[in-house]
């Protein structure tokens, strides 16, 4: 393969351009899923390898997965608190896995060697629809935590601990989701564009650093929206006396 | 090189669509897989283990506790030793003394005694010279003057 054209390739930009998939008359963002399926899948075949055969005393494999179980209880307890953080640790851990995977594999994979007839490959999160798809589920989940644990007493909540508070509160259930999904949405965009920017106009060893901190802001992006969720959700069961 | 497509009429960055809804259920079903292969397997192994090693823990301080207890029963028990044996020591030392004072005073009474009797038997046996010698002196005297008296 001739070099040049290697590179120019590479460094192709190409923003807001999709890969449409039509089913019946919707349409959706085929990179998205083809993405997050190739990752989902390989998070999945590293979970069952490691989970195929438990043992007390934890070797290889096993260990990383208890290591990671223990690090999102620990982050759902904290935020969650003692008495229900059990119900919402699987939905914590898979925001978190979800998020990080998903930013990780595109940060660290070369998806723009895979040439597609519109689009580009990516990380899943850096498309809209994905991040506010997560978003929404997180505000469900917190409305369905506080509901299901209070009763309609959960909507004491607005008026605590005065009713001045009560637009606030009703405005923050907007703003909630639409923070965390505009976040994600934009610190991996604009990760991924830099990155591309920087390629394509310096090719050798410049972009490297960034991309480094393009993994490190991944990881951290994955955190903060695991742990933000945890505390919707601790917020919405929290007792006020 | 480099397109953007912000608002695009077909497509763009912020193109929200039938993806949405696809990718929330796709996170729901990736959250029961999750929940079932990593989750409940991972957590039940940890927790039985932490169970097992809080419960080593537990039996360890209660054996622990036994032996602490068991440690301050023997020494209870050493010092009570040592005071009985303080004790005896002490009786003993009591009655040694106790039985060397009485054989001196033994020792010393029988050698009183031996010595008065000495004394008294001395003093007999001067007076009985002293009675000898006083009739001897006698018999002499009679003698000497029986002796002068025939020669003139």
């Amino acid at each position: 393969m001739n070099l040049s054209y290697f590179f120019t390739n590479f460094a192709e930009l190409e923003v807001g351009q999709h890969l449409y998939w039509q089913i019946g008359n919707i349409s959706i963002h085929g990179q998205v899923f083809l993405t997050s399926w190739i990752l989902l899948g390989a998070l999945l075949v590293f979970i069952s390898l490691g989970t195929k055969k438990m043992e007390n005393d934890p070797k290889g494999l096993q260990n990383l997965l208890e290591f990671l179980w223990d690090y999102i209880r620990d982050l759902a307890r904290t935020q969650i608190g003692e008495k229900v953080y059990r119900d919402w640790m699987p939905f914590i851990g898979t925001l978190f896995l979800f998020v990080f995977v998903s930013n990780w594999g595109g940060a660290l994979i070369p998806w723009r060697l895979i040439k597609l007839p519109s689009g580009e490959l990516g990380a899943p999160t850096a498309d809209i629809n994905t991040t506010i798809a997560l978003a929404l589920l997180v505000s469900l989940s917190y409305f369905y935590a506080g509901l299901s644990n209070k009763g309609w007493k959960y909507f004491e909540y607005y008026v605590h601990p005065t009713p001045i508070m009560l637009p606030f509160k009703i405005l923050e259930d907007f703003t909630k989701p639409l923070s965390l999904s505009f976040r994600l949405f934009g610190n991996i965009l604009a990760d991924e564009l830099v990155v591309s920017v920087l390629v394509f106009l310096v090719p050798l060893v410049l972009p490297i650093p960034v991309m480094f901190l393009g993994l490190f802001t991944s990881a951290i992006q994955a955190l903060i929206f695991a742990t933000l969720a945890a505390y919707y959700i601790g917020e919405a069961v929290e007792e006020h006396h | 090189m480099f397109v953007f497509h912000l608002f695009a009429t077909e497509g763009g960055l912020f193109d929200i669509n039938a993806t949405l809804p696809l990718m929330a259920i796709q996170v729901v079903v990736l959250t029961y897989l999750l929940n079932s292969l990593f989750f409940k397997p991972v957590g039940k192994v940890v927790e039985k283990r932490e169970e097992f090693v809080r419960g080593n823990i537990m039996e360890a301080k209660k054996k622990l506790a036994e032996v602490e207890k068991l440690e301050a029963d023997l020494q209870n028990q050493l010092l009570e030793a040592r005071s009985e044996a303080a004790q005896i020591v002490n009786e003993a030392e009591k009655d040694s003394e106790k039985l060397y004072k009485e054989a001196i005073e033994l020792a010393n009474s029988e050698a009183n005694t031996s010595k008065e009797n000495a004394r008294l038997e001395i003093e007999n046996q001067t007076s009985s010279a002293r009675e000898q010698l006083s009739q001897q002196a006698d018999a002499l005297s009679e003698l000497i003057v029986n002796r002068l008296i025939h020669q003139t």
